[in-house]
């Protein structure tokens, strides 16, 4: 079975719901959209994800009304490095979409979650803890995974495999 | 929603509460979790979870691994369901690869995967009896445990960390009896389920401790993240096997147990009602099974058998390459994800082209479940600390990794 190309165009892509209420609701704030696998994913900007996340949340023809997961992809050295991802799933319509806010390198941030979905509060506390990237408005943002006197965040790609000796 | 957020810093308020510390060697804690409790008497008036105890890094191992190298390290992170793992990234690199994998090997995923399933909900049922106090039901479900993981040892010669799924099917072809002795657990384990029912569903003691105790309303399960028998107790009805089905599940015929009350005996029924639909999945398996082979036709990809390896120029190429060098995955990322015994779990995959992940993130159920914990308890007893803390059915290897 061979792979479908990925589609990356904006305006073919936008029959997808989660594209066509993101545009309608702020189309400055989306940079990008990408169609692959079967996936969708759509670029926002960092000052936007959380109302993003929202419009997302309570638009009644997507209805992503449960966060799946938070994580984040280390692109050292390219800038923008980081790439926090969120998966939204959708259980009425069946349905997932993937949001990406790209990061700079030099003290990465955004808004938290926390206020949509409290259960952002861990995944977002494991972001903070292994890549450094920190969240606003974060309830309680300590370190989850590593101790509390750790140095570095180890899923940095410049933090080596076998740790610092 | 904000009473659903972490407090702060847990140091006694006033001169009312203290702090007791539970854990991390507990015998009711279901391994390496602490709890900090703030306790006012006996009644909790804030709990938190602390974990890390166990954190191994598989995430930053995967990225030195080959593709096929990192199989072995999905048992170690849910040592109760290995083959969920295996096959949720298996699944994830197939999606990658855009491999379609034969029939035979779907259907033997599906039957190991629910034996898996009942495999993890035993331990959890007997250890979750045992810590209300209910000692006998913790022997009958190692007694059934004990014969699944006999199988697991014919089929995949190990008892726990099979790591019997790889990229492009199954290891091996199962052996001569395999079939037989699956049939003949299928056959009597309905009976047991009735066993363990009998010894608790009814008895007054395991209901005083359970009915409505540690509630959690569906609004609330789904603003803190929790997926699985932890949502469905609180009356969601969603189960990725039926909603988004993946490996031939929608090819299966069962049905998805829900309950309403969202208490401890809510998520009990639950799983004692999975139990019994994933034995009659394991019997259409195995009757159903399609004849065929049992990996895909992917020469640089799937290790060639054995007597090929050694009889063919060729297969021993191929065998030479895949193991010195792996293979290479197309660039892109996928999010795959499976109804693992106790929740969403998930493989977020980066692949950059080469043979190595460039990012694996794995989307571990407990460790969003383990979040409900303090809605779960605050304001309750101490004594259902413990009670909670079973009924979430947590596994500190997936939460840590």
């Amino acid at each position: 079975m061979a792979l479908a190309p990925a589609v990356t165009d904006l305006e073919q892509l936008k029959s997808h719901p989660a594209v066509a209420c993101l545009l309608n609701w702020n189309a400055a704030a989306i940079t990008g959209a990408k169609f692959d696998r079967d996936e969708m994913t759509i670029y926002v900007d960092r000052p936007a994800i959380r109302e993003a996340c929202a419009v997302l949340r309570d638009d009644p023809a997507c209805a992503f009304t449960s966060l799946s997961d938070i994580t984040c992809v280390d692109c050292y050295p390219a800038e923008p490095r980081f790439e926090v991802v969120y998966h939204l799933l959708s259980m009425k319509k069946k349905e997932r979409a993937r949001l990406k806010v790209r990061l700079n390198g030099d003290s990465p941030a955004l808004e938290s979650l926390t206020s949509l979905w409290p259960g952002a509060n861990y995944f977002e506390r494991e972001v903070f803890d292994l890549f450094g990237v920190r969240f606003t408005g974060h309830p309680y943002l300590r370190r989850l995974l590593m101790p509390e006197d750790w140095e570095g965040h180890p899923l940095r790609k410049d933090y080596p495999v076998e740790g610092y000796r | 929603m904000a009473n659903l957020l972490p407090t702060p810093v847990l140091e006694p308020g006033q001169d009312r509460t203290m702090i007791l510390n539970m854990g991390p060697q507990h015998p009711s804690t279901h391994g390496v979790l602490r709890v900090l409790l703030e306790i006012d008497g006996e009644t909790v008036v804030r709990l938190m979870p602390d974990i890390g105890y166990l954190h191994t890094g598989i995430e930053k191992t995967c990225e030195a691994k080959f593709y096929q190298q990192v199989v072995p390290l999905t048992d170690r992170i849910d040592y109760l369901c290995p083959m969920t793992n295996n096959l949720c990234y298996v699944l994830a690199v197939e999606k990658l690869l855009g491999l379609e994998i034969p029939p035979k090997a779907q259907w033997l995923r599906v039957l190991l995967n629910e034996l898996t399933r009942i495999n993890s909900h035993l331990v959890w049922l007997g250890t979750h009896a045992m810590d209300i106090g209910a000692m006998t039901v913790f022997l009958y479900c190692f007694r059934e445990r004990e014969e699944i993981l006999k199988m697991f040892e014919m089929v995949a010669g190990q008892r726990m960390m099979t790591s019997y799924f790889r990229v492009g099917g199954v290891a091996l072809e199962p052996p001569l009896g395999f079939f037989d002795r699956v049939r003949d657990f299928a056959g009597y384990f309905p009976e047991r389920i009735d066993q363990y029912e009998n010894l608790l569903t009814g008895n007054p003691i395991w209901l005083m401790r359970t009915k409505g105790v540690a509630t959690m309303t569906s609004e609330d399960a789904i603003a803190l993240c929790a997926t699985g028998p932890t949502l469905r107790a609180s009356g969601v009805d969603f189960d990725l096997r039926r909603d988004m089905p993946y490996s031939s599940y929608d090819k299966f015929q069962f049905k998805v147990p829900v309950t309403q009350e969202g208490d401890v005996f809510a998520r009990y029924m639950c799983r004692v009602q999975e139990l019994r639909e994933s034995i009659g999945i394991v019997r259409q398996a195995l009757d159903g099974m399609p004849e065929g082979p049992i990996k895909a036709d992917a020469p640089h990809v799937v290790l060639p058998d054995r007597e090929k390896m050694k009889t063919q120029m060729e297969a021993l190429i191929h065998h030479f390459k895949i193991i010195t060098e792996g293979f290479n995955v197309p660039a892109g990322e996928v999010y795959q994800a499976v109804e693992s015994p106790r929740g969403e779990m998930g493989y977020y995959i980066v692949s950059d082209g080469t043979a190595k992940p460039y990012r694996v993130h794995i989307r571990s159920a407990c460790f969003a479940n383990l979040q409900t914990l303090s809605k779960l308890c605050e304001g309750r007893l101490l004594a259902d600390v413990v009670a909670a803390i079973g009924s979430i059915d947590i596994v500190l290897g997936e939460i840590d990794r």
